[in-house]
């Protein structure tokens, strides 16, 4: 919608350049969605427009991806293709198309909605916080004055649309390591409706072929992220999230009761565990939801069609 | 750097703040549509250097340098008359209103192979509320596979129907606006060039903060200092008149409790005041300036609490009389006390009792184009409105009533209409135009944004139904007894009609001696509930159509042999809260029996199907299970529904039809043109409809009640038979022969074996100062029943509560069948509507009457991902009352959908869901508590 408030749109990435009513513009698919009035009763007036910020979307090296903020989820979801990451053995890789596929939005709006874009609106069902969380994401923010800081993004977001971010801070990129990148990873992801948001998502990992490391987002308020020296047996598991996860913690709206969001976070988490602790490729593992195993189709439009006769 | 729109360098920048879609509309490129203007619906899809995006989402400023196609260029770069997804759009008529259509054909002519092969991914961001997604499917993959126009259960050609005659009656014939529409041409409310309204002003609507309040004062100052603000209209500025929104034939129909602006507000979202601006950006600036002193008052946000003594009152400082409400001091709109028989008595011949409270929630309608009007008085001091309405002459005759104006002086016009199920039988955006154009004596537009419309317009009406019925163990309905409480909202409307409507067919489909209901419609503090599709029915039928399958589950008999001994037979009285039936409701054909069968045929076969395939074992986890619920309604609303046509002959052969009837994807013009064209002896596309234009025709009720065919198209045919017989008479007169001899064929009157003509007869009457034309009306009145009859067939995962449907089938009974694809794309977008109702919509409102889910991610409707493709049926039967044996199939498609639903889960799990909707997480809960769900320590393998 058009942001009517708006007085001026700025090119600049100098967090020094920031004052209230400011918004950062990266893809603008948050800020033109909700308007003018998208943090909350006071109008933003100004957008300071990264779109000629010129950071390299995806950088590939042996430490592992960095993510500007202004990489597009269209150039995200081409990530596993590049050549420069499909030589090298990264099964965390197989993550990032289910993470795509789980947002709500269209894949139209991936063409201009950013990886710092939804990070940054922090909601519990952002899938690229998802797969930042689960691949050990590091975000590296800018603030006034030149400086800067690390956070995970395990603390980055800190609960329903909110995160760590001072106003005027800037996120640039997010760093995912080549530690998480090469181990095995499950997914799994529960919508009230198909292919629709994100009631519960979860991830798992095996790094190093011993320890597990599990995060849970979606089903809560924000990312939690479980780490274990080596994979729990089923009662561990639970016990573990039911430390983890206080009950208030679950996120509570109308895309899932936080009773189903809490089942459903301990149905999936056993799945992951289970899926991690068979041998790769094993048949007969339980798969809920949709998006995975990462080549299949998901399973809905299965309706087996009647011809009609007389058609 | 220009915008380059269609290969042309835009003459302007865009404004900061603006997003590509405002730009691109404001220079011209109409075709570019506001579905929600957040990014959820794609009507706006635009090409940027051949990548589709939202343009509603998409920062104008960022497309300088770059190139922007819209629909209307889309043609030109496949250097075609028209993009071959357009084609494929016409020809698989792969829309209804239309609304969406810029959008989806933009996004899929992005589509390779692959991406056609996953629809329910590449389109999810594509809303559609008409059709379903079949025909989109059909036309976005140019699948053959056109439904068959006769052969069993088509709905034309069977034993009792004609047979299908090209262009006329029974025939595929596409929608005349086809091309239009699929150009982006199609002109909707405000779709109107920039030239044709010089002046423009724009309305904004500060609106109410609290439940109940009274408005202490107003302070304007400020916001009559904002730049471009030229009026602020308050409560002192309207007429005293009260009024309602609902639109009906007799406003006397529906309460009057409502002022263009009232100086209490009873709901959170209600108009306080209207800033009229030079700019919209200037009329929203003017609103946040206004100062408004407010004195809260108590509010009651349950129609529960509603009645309870001592609430408060919502409407208590109105007369009951006078404004046809019923108990003012009790917050009671509307009652209904009735028993027929003997409950008790039946209760106590009964074998097994059921006895459950249903609840239905409150769902709004999203038709794609929101509400908008934009109003203007004309050099002769007329007013002029253009609005996106149902019912174009009744909004005159509102504005007329509110305003003092004598009818002469008021026009009302709405152009294509962007969906309306039944929101669009309201006023809610014309009054103020007016009021402000009036004042203002220049051209003033109210566009609603999404979150008005599910904050501030009207929703389905709530119903908590407690129910208990009774059966003896053969099968014998002994009892029915309802009480039912609804919940209207803040402001009356059509709580009084929906209350009484849901009421009628539901019950009167099933023959029982005993039946009681209690029936209140409550006012509450909360945005107001209004007309619906299927206006009260939906909600009862999802109660009785839940209870007759537990009463057959009770007994231990099938459901389908329950309903056949219980529902009414051909003559049977059909009986619901009077002692007599309805004077004017007849057995114009009956084809109840036959869709019954027919769906349980098509379970039978689906059952079958799957077990060839291998498909029918879905896992320990699964559990699967059939359901079907019935519906009936009366074929025409109650207490007068008028429509009159106007037919003539043109110079060049064709005819032209001015008829009511709106178009908002119900079909009804394609209707009229075949009616006609049977009548005629021609084909549809020599027909030429105009219409919803007060100024074409004397009168005509509306496009609501399913009227349109039944209704507006008897006018029509009943012009059209005239007007052959001018025809044949004129043909006669100048050929010196008997009128017997001349027939109608096509172009020519063929005449005494000869034929002449058509051009050469309107000359020559023409010459004789003859006219060839021709009036028909028709009031609605003696009225038939249809029938609507749905089957699921659904797997229910008990450890996630997943509800996949496996199999949907619907058997319609309507009568002979005018255009078949057209009355199946009817039937399928009410599916899909229902699954939206039955599965995942719901309009929330918070402990302070805030309505949470205001936008589209926060509501969802169906995708192409959520709905099935449905198989449907049509009876074969020839109606004695509706035009050329043709019966109402608008509303009712929706009305047996959520109870089917809840039956099939209910089936599969042997757990009652009552409450609407029956989302996964309901349902896992549900199983939970049945101890149904399996022990998550050994899930993990299965």
């Amino acid at each position: 919608m058009d942001m009517n408030t708006i007085e001026s749109v700025v090119p600049t990435t100098d967090p020094g350049q920031w004052r209230d009513g400011d918004a950062w513009l990266a893809g603008g698919t948050v800020l033109f969605s909700y308007g003018s009035f998208a943090f909350g009763p006071q109008p933003l007036k100004r957008l300071l427009d990264l779109g000629s910020a010129g950071w390299t979307p995806v950088t590939v090296t042996d430490a592992g991806i960095e993510l500007a903020a202004t990489c597009t989820v269209a150039e995200l979801y081409k990530l596993p293709g590049l050549p420069a990451a499909v030589d090298r053995s990264w099964p965390g890789l197989d993550l990032v198309r289910p993470c795509c596929d789980s947002f709500v939005a269209s894949f139209k709006v991936w063409n201009m909605s950013t990886v710092g874009g939804n990070l940054c609106t922090s909601l519990p069902a952002g899938p690229i916080i998802s797969l930042c969380a689960g691949l050990d994401g590091t975000a590296t923010i800018l603030g006034p004055g030149g400086s800067t800081r690390s956070v995970p993004v395990t603390e980055f977001v800190t609960g329903d649309a909110t995160n760590c971010l001072a106003p005027g801070e800037l996120l640039r990129s997010i760093h995912l390591p080549a530690s998480a990148l090469a181990s095995r990873v499950a997914f799994r992801r529960l919508s009230l409706s198909n292919l629709g948001r994100s009631g519960v998502l979860l991830i798992g990992r095996l790094d190093g072929g011993t320890s597990f490391v599990l995060i849970v987002t979606a089903a809560t308020k924000r990312p939690v992220q479980l780490r274990f020296d080596a994979l729990p047996d089923t009662d561990a598991l639970a016990r573990a999230l039911d430390e983890a996860v206080p009950t208030d913690l679950y996120h509570n709206d109308i895309h899932g009761l936080p009773a189903w969001r809490r089942d459903m976070t301990y149905r999936l988490a056993e799945e992951i565990r289970a899926e991690l602790a068979a041998p790769e490729g094993a048949p007969g593992l339980r798969s809920s939801g949709d998006f995975w195993p990462p080549s299949g189709r998901g399973l809905h439009a299965q309706t087996l069609n009647a011809r009609q006769e007389g058609a | 750097m220009a915008i380059e729109i269609n290969g042309i360098p835009a003459g302007t920048e865009p404004r900061p703040g603006q997003c590509l879609r405002t730009f691109l509309r404001e220079q011209g490129n109409l075709g570019v549509k506001k579905g929600c203007d957040g990014g959820d619906c794609g009507a706006c899809t635009v090409h940027v250097d051949g990548t589709p995006v939202h343009s509603c989402i998409y920062p104008a400023v960022r497309a300088e340098g770059h190139a922007v196609t819209t629909i209307e260029g889309l043609a030109s770069t496949a250097g075609a008359d028209l993009h071959p997804v357009q084609q494929q759009f016409m020809e698989r008529q792969g829309f209804q209103c239309g609304f969406c259509t810029a959008g989806m054909v933009m996004t899929a002519a992005t589509f390779d192979d692959d991406q056609k092969e996953n629809l329910p991914r590449n389109l999810k961001g594509n809303l559609c509320r008409c059709t379903g997604y079949r025909a989109i499917s059909d036309a976005v993959c140019g699948h053959a596979g056109h439904p068959a126009p006769q052969g069993p259960g088509s709905g034309i050609a069977g034993e009792g129907q004609p047979d299908p005659v090209p262009g006329q009656l029974g025939d595929d014939v596409p929608a005349p606006a086809s091309r239009a529409v699929v150009t982006g041409t199609a002109r909707y409310t405000l779709d109107v060039p920039a030239d044709q309204l010089q002046g423009l002003l724009h309305l904004k609507l500060l609106r109410s903060p609290h439940a109940h309040a009274r408005v202490l004062s107003i302070n304007t100052d400020a916001a009559m200092k904002v730049p471009g603000v030229v009026a602020v209209f308050t409560h002192q500025d309207v007429p005293e008149q009260l009024f309602s929104t609902a639109q009906h034939e007799l406003f006397t129909d529906d309460p009057d409790d409502t002022r263009v602006l009232d100086d209490v507000v009873r709901f959170r979202g209600q108009r306080v005041a209207a800033v009229v601006a030079e700019t919209v950006a200037a009329a929203e600036a003017g609103v946040r300036a206004l100062a408004v002193d407010y004195k809260e008052l108590p509010a009651v946000f349950t129609p529960q609490d509603a009645l309870v003594p001592g609430a408060p009152l919502v409407h208590g400082d109105k007369d009951g009389t006078s404004a046809r409400i019923s108990r003012p001091d009790r917050n009671v709109v509307a009652e209904l006390h009735s028993e027929l028989g003997s409950v008790a008595e039946g209760f106590a011949q009964a074998d097994f009792i059921h006895e459950r409270t249903y609840q239905t929630q409150r769902v709004q309608h999203v038709a794609l184009e929101t509400h908008a009007a934009i109003a203007s008085v004309d050099s002769e001091g007329r007013l002029q409105v253009r609005t996106s309405s149902q019912v174009p002459f009744l909004v005159r005759r509102t504005l007329c009533r509110v305003f003092g104006l004598p009818e002469e002086q008021v026009h009302v016009v709405a152009g294509r209409v962007g969906g309306g199920f039944g929101g669009k039988q309201e006023v809610l955006t014309e009054d103020i135009v007016a009021l402000a154009a009036l004042k203002l004596g220049r051209p003033v537009q109210l566009e609603l944004t999404r979150t008005e419309q599910f904050t501030a317009t009207t929703t389905r009406h709530p119903f908590t139904i407690k129910l208990r019925a009774g059966t003896s163990n053969d099968g014998r309905l002994t009892a029915l007894e309802l009480d039912v409480l609804t919940n209207t909202g803040a402001y009356g409307n059509h709580g009084p009609g929906v209350m009484f409507h849901g009421c009628g067919e539901s019950l009167s489909v099933y023959k029982c001696a005993n039946k009681k209901v209690d029936a209140h419609a409550m006012y509450t503090n909360t945005v107001p509930a209004g007309a619906f599709r299927g206006y009260g029915l939906s909600q009862m039928i999802f109660a009785i159509e839940s209870a007759m399958d537990e009463l057959a589950a009770g007994i231990g008999m099938d459901p389908f042999e329950f309903r056949r001994r219980n529902m009414v037979r051909e003559g049977d009285l059909m009986l619901s809260t009077q002692p007599e039936p309805e004077e004017d409701v007849h057995y114009g054909s009956y084809g109840l029996d036959q869709c019954l069968s027919l769906v349980r045929d098509a379970l039978a076969r689906g059952r079958e199907r799957y077990r060839a395939a291998g498909l029918d074992e879905l896992g320990p986890e699964w559990l699967t299970g059939e359901g079907t619920a019935l519906s009936m309604i009366d074929t025409v609303p109650p207490r007068g529904h008028f429509a009159h046509s106007r037919l003539r002959l043109l110079p060049d052969g064709t005819y032209q039809a001015d008829v009511g009837t709106a178009e908002f994807g119900n079909g009804t013009t394609t209707v009229h043109a075949q009616l006609a064209a049977t009548a005629l002896s021609t084909e549809a596309a020599k027909v030429v409809v105009r219409q919803s234009d007060t100024d074409l025709i004397e009168h005509d009720t509306g496009a609501f009640g399913s009227a349109g065919t039944v209704v507006a198209g008897k006018a029509t045919l009943a012009a059209a038979e005239e007007l052959a017989v001018r025809i044949r008479a004129f043909a006669a007169g100048i050929r010196q022969t008997q009128a017997s001899a001349c027939v109608l064929d096509g172009d020519s009157v063929v005449i005494d074996g000869t034929p002449v003509a058509l051009t050469e007869l309107a000359k020559a009457a023409a010459e004789a100062g003859v006219e060839l034309a021709a009036e028909g009306r028709w009031g609605g009145t003696p009225r038939s029943v249809a029938f609507n009859v749905h089957g699921f067939r659904v797997a229910v995962n008990r450890g996630t509560g997943e509800l996949k449907i496996l199999q949907s089938v619907q058997a319609a009974d309507a009568g002979v069948v005018v255009n078949p694809r057209q009355c199946r794309g009817q039937i399928e977008g009410g599916i899909a509507q229902a699954i939206g109702a039955a599965l995942y919509e719901e309009v929330v409102i918070d402990d302070a009457g805030r309505v949470t889910t205001d936008i589209l991610r926060q509501y969802h409707i169906p995708t192409f991902a959520d709905v099935p493709r449905s198989e449907v049926y049509f009876a074969d039967t020839n109606d004695t009352m509706g035009p050329l044996g043709a019966k109402s199939m608008s509303e009712s498609p929706f009305n047996p959908v959520a109870p089917a639903l809840a039956n099939a889960i209910r089936n599969a799990t042997g757990v009652r869901f009552a409450s609407l909707p029956i989302a996964r997480d309901k349902i896992y809960l549900g199983l939970k508590e049945a101890g149904l769900v399996p022990n998550l320590q050994r899930s993990g393998l299965s």
